[in-house]
């Protein structure tokens, strides 16, 4: 507790008075935050400081990191064209000019692979944005709300729920023709409700909070509740859940692509990739296993990101 | 002094609050849970006012229900001379604030304790809000090194000022307690209640304050009822209670488990239904 | 003659900037008599229990020059020593009931566990001690609490439960980590009076830790005051309105008294010299 001063400050100014040069260390871990957005960065820093202790997190955030850096920076690490062909040089084995071998059509398997990470990426990141808030939204508002519009809400997500993935997908290709785009609208479609029911039992439990009280005692209406209360804290959740979820995402869209059912030829995603490497797979193992890895290592990278994220966005350790 | 002997003396003023055969029951049939039973009232303008009892006694619930987080009431209810209602509207939460019991709970955990003292002038629409902030916040004690800290930062006595600040940044003139320092350690309590004591009085607030410890709500308070089962026992002037005036064996026997333990005491002790 | 001597114990936790010392060169003798540790919050109270038993998570460490319970040294015991210690010759009891029983096992089995474990009996001589038990912490209907689950108790029954679950193998100590403190004031006299009698007739120590002063003061025989991780000052609970040290002092005036009213409670001033290592 500060001792009061007998005298008011003049002007009174959102920040507090400018403190002498500091390091950058002692910046962040300042006691006393200068403004909020030193606050968050104060809070940002000491998340990174933990989650930087767990090193199988930070393996799987190098992992993801690389994998996005692959698929940015694919026109100057892939020293080939993706779909260029050349059958004078099919089912070459790696080594020289060709680092992971060539495909049955002489096409780069490196530079396929280099390329097929933008589509990975791709379908991740529309994923999460379809996935991410509809879920969020759906959940928190059914959970605060209550009564017939959670019963409509969870019932829908029942429905959804229930749909086979790849049936669904089978479904669209034969209705609108095959294609990544269906692929995606098939996987985000059955993948939001269980972020819906994650976030909607974290609202109740957060419902009945004094701070939620104190908000409804300030005359807040439930939207505000929601998205200014509610929502912050059911985020670190459903953040969780969807990078744990990522490595399920890409194995599925791989298995998409497999079937045939998504990227179509040339386009080289990586299920496809193997698809059409498996009729060779005792000879030029080479055709489908790089592939094969790529999916294992992205989806491990997903897998060990998430974890470390659990640990530092535990809700336990608010 | 009955509630009616009460009214027809301080007929001029302009009471706090008028409660008469307030009733909350939960649920229906047989398994109706009647939370408090018919319970009456009054508490003065500028009356610091207690409700003591154990828990199940319906104490807190009272305090929800005046303070609009319980709308499963009947009966009849003035603040400040006006009906309330069921659905309060946003103003009348200029009039009636309310002060949580876990100071671990009642601060929003992702938030700085700037952006939880704003909330309130947001949503009420008030002018100057920053200048409103950083006055709240030294009239609590705290000074201008806690605006942009996070609840986690801080010790459970600063965070019940902060809370003690959020409901008073809006300048109510009824101030609800509950139970605001069963969590906090004794020498914190000491601050805490003197705050109170120094707040309330330079700001003609009235307060309920809902504790199950008597010597709390004797150091606080004017006047008390005590509750059991859901019904008022008794209603009496803290003096009284102090004097040893207590009547009812109810309150009686709290005030004797209320004090040191003694095994002659703790045989005696009666449950009553 | 002293059940249990501690001498030098250090409790340390790993912290971001440095290990956080929860408890720091402890000297604590408890023999057939009820000790009360008494602090706030962050004292070190609850290590200082828990220490005792080895109940502390694993990233913290304990060290201490000696514990000695009864002629076996803690300090040096195995883990499986230790299990033959907990619950059979030191027992302890938590605060509340609500997280301290199994959820999904009822009463009787719960309590008749803890027997089965230490005593090797069968399963009806556990259940036929457990019933006395029951009737010993004055439940009145013992055969129906012993079929109920713990959800369908009060907070005072669940507390009477825990103690007879602790007392039924007839320990030679207990350890009471704040067990009234989430009970109303007249179940907290009741189970008090249970605690009181059960514990001189069976001749066994105690350690109350509480944070509430005045009822460690009348309920138990000496008291310790703990500030900082140490113990500022012990005398006889009889004495403690004669204390000395001005934690004590300051801790003792900060209290509202019903027959005692003041304007303002004074506020305890805290010396930072308070936290030096004596």
């Amino acid at each position: 507790m500060s001792p009061r001063s007998g005298k008011r400050s003049g002007r009174l100014s959102r920040s507090l008075p400018a403190a002498p040069r500091l390091s950058w260390r002692e910046y962040l871990t300042a006691e006393t935050p200068s403004s909020p957005a030193h606050a968050r960065l104060r809070q940002a820093y000491f998340a990174v400081l933990s989650f930087a202790r767990n090193r199988l997190a930070v393996i799987g955030l190098a992992i993801v990191f690389l994998l996005v850096m692959t698929a940015l920076l694919a026109p100057l690490l892939a020293h080939q064209s993706p779909i260029a062909q050349d059958l004078a040089a099919r089912l070459r084995p790696p080594g020289g000019a060709q680092w992971f071998g060539t495909d049955e059509l002489g096409r780069d398997i490196y530079s396929r692979i280099v390329y097929g990470a933008r589509i990975t990426l791709g379908i991740v990141a529309l994923i999460i944005v379809l996935v991410g808030p509809v879920g969020l939204i759906v959940g928190c508002a059914a959970g605060y709300l209550g009564g017939w519009l959670d019963t409509l809400l969870m019932r829908t997500t029942d429905v959804f729920l229930a749909f086979p993935r790849l049936i669904l997908a089978l479904a669209f290709v034969a209705a609108i023709g095959p294609g990544i785009e269906n692929a995606v609208i098939a996987i985000a479609l059955t993948a939001w409700p269980p972020y819906a029911r994650v976030a909607r039992a974290e609202t109740l439990a957060l419902r009945e909070t004094d701070f939620v009280n104190a908000a409804r005692l300030q005359g807040a209406g439930p939207w505000r509740i929601v998205v200014h209360q509610i929502v912050p804290l059911c985020l670190s959740s459903v953040i969780v859940r969807l990078t744990l979820d990522m490595s399920g995402i890409i194995i599925t869209a791989a298995g998409l692509g497999f079937l045939g059912l998504g990227a179509q030829p040339p386009s080289p995603e990586w299920g496809a990739m193997i698809a059409s490497g498996r009729r060779f797979i005792l000879d030029q193992w080479w055709v489908a296993f790089f592939p094969g890895m790529a999916i294992c290592i992205a989806g491990l990278g997903f897998n060990l990101l998430g974890d470390g994220l659990r640990d530092v966005l535990d809700p336990k350790q608010r | 002094m009955s509630a009616t002997e009460q009214t027809a003396a301080e007929d001029v003023a302009l009471k706090a609050v008028e409660a008469s055969d307030l009733s909350v029951v939960y649920g229906q049939g047989d398994k109706a849970v009647h939370a408090v039973k018919g319970i009456s009232f009054t508490v003065g303008d500028g009356e610091t006012f207690g409700i003591v009892g154990e828990s199940g006694s319906g104490k807190s619930t009272v305090l929800r229900v005046l303070a609009g987080l319980n709308r499963a009431w009947t009966g009849r209810l003035l603040i400040r001379g006006r009906e309330a209602e069921k659905r309060r509207p946003r103003r009348s939460y200029r009039i009636v604030q309310m002060v949580f019991q876990d100071p671990y709970g009642s601060l929003h955990p992702r938030q700085t304790v700037e952006r939880i003292l704003l909330e309130g002038p947001m949503i009420q629409d008030m002018d100057d809000r920053h200048r409103r902030v950083q006055r709240v916040l030294y009239d609590v004690g705290l000074g201008k090194e806690f605006l942009y800290r996070y609840p986690h930062q801080l010790s459970g006595g600063q965070r019940q000022r902060v809370a003690i600040a959020r409901a008073l940044i809006l300048e109510p003139r009824l101030l609800l307690l509950d139970e605001p320092t069963s969590a906090l350690d004794v020498s914190v309590q000491a601050e805490i209640l003197n705050l109170l004591r120094e707040l309330r009085g330079r700001r003609r607030l009235s307060c309920i304050l809902v504790s199950h410890n008597l010597a709390v709500v004797a150091h606080v308070c004017d006047r008390l009822i005590v509750m059991n089962e859901g019904r008022i026992v008794e209603q009496l002037e803290v003096a009284a209670l102090r004097d040893g005036a207590a009547q009812h064996p109810y309150t009686r026997q709290l005030l004797r488990a209320s004090g040191p333990y003694d095994r002659a005491t703790a045989a005696g002790l009666v449950t009553y239904d | 003659m002293a059940l249990l001597e501690i001498e030098d114990l250090w409790v340390r936790f790993p912290g971001l900037r440095g290990p956080i010392e929860s408890v720091r060169s402890l000297d604590l003798s408890v023999g057939r008599e009820k000790l009360g540790i008494v602090g706030e919050s962050g004292s070190g109270k609850s290590c200082t229990g828990r220490s005792i038993l080895r109940l502390l998570p694993g990233y913290a460490s304990v060290t201490t020059r000696r514990m000695v319970f009864d002629g076996v040294d803690l300090a040096h015991a195995s883990e499986r020593d230790m299990r033959g210690i907990r619950g059979r010759r030191i027992s302890m009891i938590m605060q509340d009931p609500k997280f301290s029983l199994n959820p999904v096992m009822t009463i009787g089995r719960q309590i008749a566990e803890a027997y089965l474990v230490h005593a090797g009996d069968d399963s009806r001589a556990a259940r036929r001690k457990a019933l006395e038990m029951l009737a010993a912490v004055r439940i009145r209907a013992p055969e129906r609490i012993y079929d109920a689950y713990p959800h369908e108790l009060s907070g005072g029954m669940g507390q009477r439960v825990m103690i007879a679950m602790m007392l039924i193998t007839d320990p030679d100590l207990l350890i009471a980590d704040e067990p009234c403190s989430a009970l109303d004031v007249t179940v907290q006299m009741q189970v008090l009076a249970i605690i009181d009698d059960l514990v001189q007739r069976r001749g066994m120590g105690l350690i109350f830790i509480s944070h509430d002063l005045n009822l460690v003061a009348s309920f138990c025989d000496r008291v310790a005051v703990m500030y900082g991780g140490q113990i500022v000052e012990t005398c006889a609970a009889a004495a403690l309105h004669e204390a000395r040290h001005p934690y004590t002092r300051g801790l003792l005036a900060a209290l509202p008294r019903i027959d005692a009213p003041v304007a303002a409670l004074p506020v305890l001033d805290r010396d930072p010299a308070w936290l030096e290592l004596l």
